[in-house]
């Protein structure tokens, strides 16, 4: 590792002493050159200096080289949520570059440090990735890579079943101490309910062959099999560790795979408001306090570049700070509540300027507590879609092009919204552990009103039958019929369920 | 300088080019990146697996975007393979792709796709097939492996970091998870003891398109073989009424003209083998290239006899390339056909452009025969 040179050293500190002055509040933040094949090593590891081996990391390699190489694109910035953050410079950009990215590096820790999303994740992720990489180098080297790696792509076609939310949920105690706790109630024998009665009535009143009848009604009752799990299950992952029949290194790979994808799940689930509040702190501290002049033409075409939009593309950058620009705007002339929602006349609505000053305290507080989900459904408003240009569009069938097929706010703010809700993924549960009776597995599509892509789901089967070793069924809805999907490790069969 | 992705990297590689997982193969979408080379798109090909998962289905695929432009503007053709909507718009109404694959990347899956067909250990100093050698440390292994300065230093590390190690009575007792062993690789070598000889057609009937597409096929199986196997030999004998030997430089150079005696080129090719690789010895792979175009019924008779008594018992694979030519009456392949149909010892190929030396060398030298 690099030590950062003087000069970029002290950039630093007067960057941080900004963001500071601002109000942003970070962790340490440790800067390191990288030129472009090293940059592109790490970005393809998704940040992270180690991996463990697999080969979906060198095709990310492949893809971000060619590009690279081809000139189509430039990895600027990167950043891990860990304390100390770690940041990545790349070797030889010119100084104004490296000021806006240091800038722009602030604000995502601010936001990794503060927002409500990251404060269950690892703080110590560097190390645990490194961990995670010995392991599986472990099992590699034990098991051979053939089998530990086909092992491997099975967990990953599964990495999207998880509940992102479920850090967040107070668990009922772990599973083992239930079991402790079920077996200290099963070593005090059962009550049976007897009637009092007087000791010579006793047999009378309550004939032994009575009590031990019942005594066995309770034994069958207690034995009988509970429903696994109680209700439908959204963490999948954690159920298959839970309950698959899995060798020790299987389990170790399921759970590092499930690891990962909960660390990684708040910076999809915030892509837009961390990329938008760092692309808003960068442009601040750049134009307002760290910009000379002889660099503003350079600032502003980088600037332009992260900002810009192709047509029919989304760029989170972007609308990430136009929306948090807009909430500032708006809290600062207050235009906000009932009295503002209700306001027809378009001339009032235009001077509305309520000089609340409020913007400032209002962002930092969307930076605290909201997700992209509750940032667009909260503050993208219908004025702001018009005034950006938002459209949505979709496939004609018909000329095969993508078309501009509405401009209505509802319809825009609805795909939008669908498009984030579950990062776009369908809804699987884990709805029986014992289907049938006979120990299979049944997975339910929480059907919306798309249906799944059934040759994928299909594939994600056999993973599952894998990883479960016993027959998975999946229930879901195709083109309106209820439809189930049964895999037994040698057959697909589709069957259709009622109406 | 090595990076530690290359692993994951050469992996990716290998599922791609179908070496490894097969079972992987059908998610594999052949992207495309659009680029520019001055004024021209060009398509940089960009294999992608998009692994299985619950997802949901391609309908009502589309998206939002930000800018002008009414209801019913088109922004640009769907790919109906790609992976959700973000390449709409990418460069509407533009065509002209031009498909590249660098010549490094090339020369690589050449490489890697090529073999000389049914090679036989042979030779004086027996030629070893694989060879092992040491090239690291792992944790699993056999005892008789066990490297004992690695595994003192890491049960050393382990103590110093768990506090158990003291400078006063330094006392080292390894664990298990503390054993390191040499490992090794094995790599085969490739048999040495092999000669190539190639044989060309220069007569007049043979214009310079078809001599340029023999020696572009030759030159790349001379290079890539040599690359592939340490001492292999070559030879060279061009002919037109006569045949004679030259060395590499002309080979790839001369120009003659004059008629077409294959027989003579045979014979001198069966002298060459019982003078200079005695079967026993030398796995041998002899290269004919020809317009097909001989200059008589009695030579081509000829010809087939010295092959069959002379030439196709001694060599292991005889290459037979024909060149499309628009003088010759290309009799010559059919001939062979006729006459070594059952023979797998003789490959004949015909080569009917520049774009079909590919598929040609392949069939001399694919692997998997």
């Amino acid at each position: 590792m690099a030590q950062l040179p003087a000069y970029l050293a002290d950039v630093q500190r007067e960057i941080e002493r900004h963001g500071r002055e601002y109000g942003l509040d970070f962790w340490d933040v440790e800067f390191e050159i990288l030129d472009y094949k090293k940059m592109q090593e790490v970005a393809a590891f998704g940040g992270f200096p180690v991996r463990y081996p697999h080969w979906r990391f060198g095709m990310e390699f492949e893809h971000l080289t060619k590009s690279h190489v081809y000139g189509l694109s430039k990895i600027y910035e990167m950043v891990i949520n860990n304390n100390p953050a770690y940041a990545y410079l790349l070797e030889g950009n010119s100084l104004v570059d490296q000021k806006m990215v240091m800038a722009h590096v602030l604000g995502h820790v601010d936001f990794f440090k503060n927002n409500y999303f990251f404060s269950k994740t690892n703080r110590r992720m560097i190390d645990g990735m490194a961990n995670h990489a010995t392991r599986v180098r472990r099992h590699i080297e034990r098991l051979g890579i053939e089998k530990v790696e086909a092992f491997i792509d099975s967990c990953l076609c599964l990495e999207n079943l998880i509940d992102p939310m479920s850090p967040f949920i107070a668990r009922k105690a772990p599973v083992e101490r239930d079991r402790d706790k079920v077996k200290a109630a099963e070593e005090k024998a059962p009550e049976i309910p007897r009637i009092r009665a007087k000791s010579y009535m006793d047999k009378f009143i309550n004939p032994p062959d009575y009590l031990e009848e019942q005594k066995r009604k309770m034994e069958r009752e207690r034995d009988r099999p509970k429903k696994n799990p109680l209700e439908p299950e959204r963490d999948v992952l954690m159920f298959l560790l839970q309950n698959a029949p899995l060798e020790p290194w299987e389990r170790d790979i399921l759970e590092i795979v499930r690891d990962e994808a909960y660390y990684f799940a708040p910076q999809r689930q915030t892509k837009i408001l961390n990329e938008g509040w760092a692309a808003y702190w960068h442009s601040r501290i750049m134009t307002e306090r760290a910009l000379k002049v002889s660099e503003i033409i350079d600032y502003a075409d980088h600037n332009a570049g992260v900002l810009a939009t192709a047509p029919g593309q989304f760029n989170p950058y972007k609308i990430g700070i136009e929306l948090l620009r807009d909430i500032e705007e708006r809290w600062d002339k207050g235009r906000f509540g009932r009295e503002w929602n209700e306001c027809q006349n378009l001339d009032q609505r235009r001077a509305w300027d309520k000089r609340l000053g409020l913007g400032r305290k209002k962002i930092f507080e969307v930076r605290k507590l909201y997700n992209d989900v509750t940032f667009i459904d909260e503050f993208f408003t219908a004025d702001f879609c018009e005034r950006n240009r938002f459209f949505s569009f979709s496939l004609n069938d018909r000329s095969g092009n993508y078309e501009i097929d509405s401009r209505e706010f509802e319809k825009i703010k609805h795909k939008m919204l669908f498009s984030l809700t579950n990062f776009g993924d369908p809804f699987i549960f884990v709805e029986d552990s014992n289907h049938d009776n006979r120990g299979e597995l049944l997975m339910r599509h929480r059907h919306e009103g798309t249906d799944l892509q059934i040759d994928h789901a299909r594939a994600t089967l056999t993973s599952l039958v894998r990883i479960w070793r016993r027959p998975v069924n999946l229930l879901t809805v195709v083109e309106g019929k209820q439809k189930l999907f049964r895999f037994d490790g040698k057959e697909q069969v589709e069957k259709s369920i009622g109406n | 300088m090595a990076l530690r992705i290359d692993p994951d990297h050469r992996r990716f590689r290998d599922i791609v080019r179908g070496k490894i997982k097969q079972d992987l193969r059908k998610y594999i979408s052949q992207g495309e990146l659009i680029g520019r080379k001055g004024k021209d798109l060009v398509s940089i090909p960009l294999p992608q697996i998009n692994w299985p998962r619950f997802r949901f289905g391609s309908k009502d695929r589309g998206g939002i975007g930000q800018g002008p432009g009414d209801v019913g503007d088109s922004l640009g053709k769907g790919d109906p393979n790609a992976d959700g909507p973000g390449k709409a718009g990418d460069q509407a109404g533009e065509h002209a792709l031009e498909v590249e694959l660098s010549l490094e990347e090339l020369a690589q899956i050449m490489g890697e796709e090529l073999q000389l067909p049914r090679i036989e250990p042979k030779g004086k100093q027996r030629i070893i097939a694989q060879k092992d050698k040491y090239v690291g440390i792992r944790r699993a292994g056999p005892e008789s492996l066990r490297h004992f300065k690695r595994t003192f230093r890491q049960a050393l590390r382990r103590q110093i970091m768990t506090g158990q190690y003291d400078p006063e009575r330094p006392m080292i007792v390894p664990v298990r998870e503390d054993r390191r062993y040499r490992s090794w690789r094995t790599t085969p070598m490739p048999q040495s003891n092999a000669v190539m000889i190639f044989i060309m057609d220069v007569s007049g009937s043979m214009g310079d398109e078809q001599k340029e597409i023999v020696r572009i096929e030759s030159f790349w199986i001379d290079a890539w073989l040599r690359s592939q196997y340490k001492g292999l030999e070559s030879r060279y004998i061009i002919h037109d009424a006569v045949a004679k030997e030259v060395d590499r430089d002309t080979f790839f150079r001369t120009r003659e003209s004059g008629g077409t005696m294959i027989s003579s080129a045979y014979k001198l090719c069966a002298k060459m083998i019982d003078d200079d690789f005695p079967p026993s010895e030398w796995n041998i792979y002899p290269f004919h290239f020809s317009d097909g175009d001989n200059w008589s019924v009695d030579d081509t008779v000829q010809c087939v006899e010295l092959l069959k008594t002379q030439i196709l018992p001694k060599v292991n694979l005889f290459c037979y390339g024909q060149v499309e030519s628009p003088y010759g009456s290309g009799q010559f392949i059919k001939d062979l056909n006729e006459n070594f149909d059952e023979d797998d010892s003789l490959v004949v190929s015909e080569i009917k452009g520049k774009d079909a030396i590919m598929e040609s060398i392949r069939d001399f030298l694919g692997k998997g025969k």
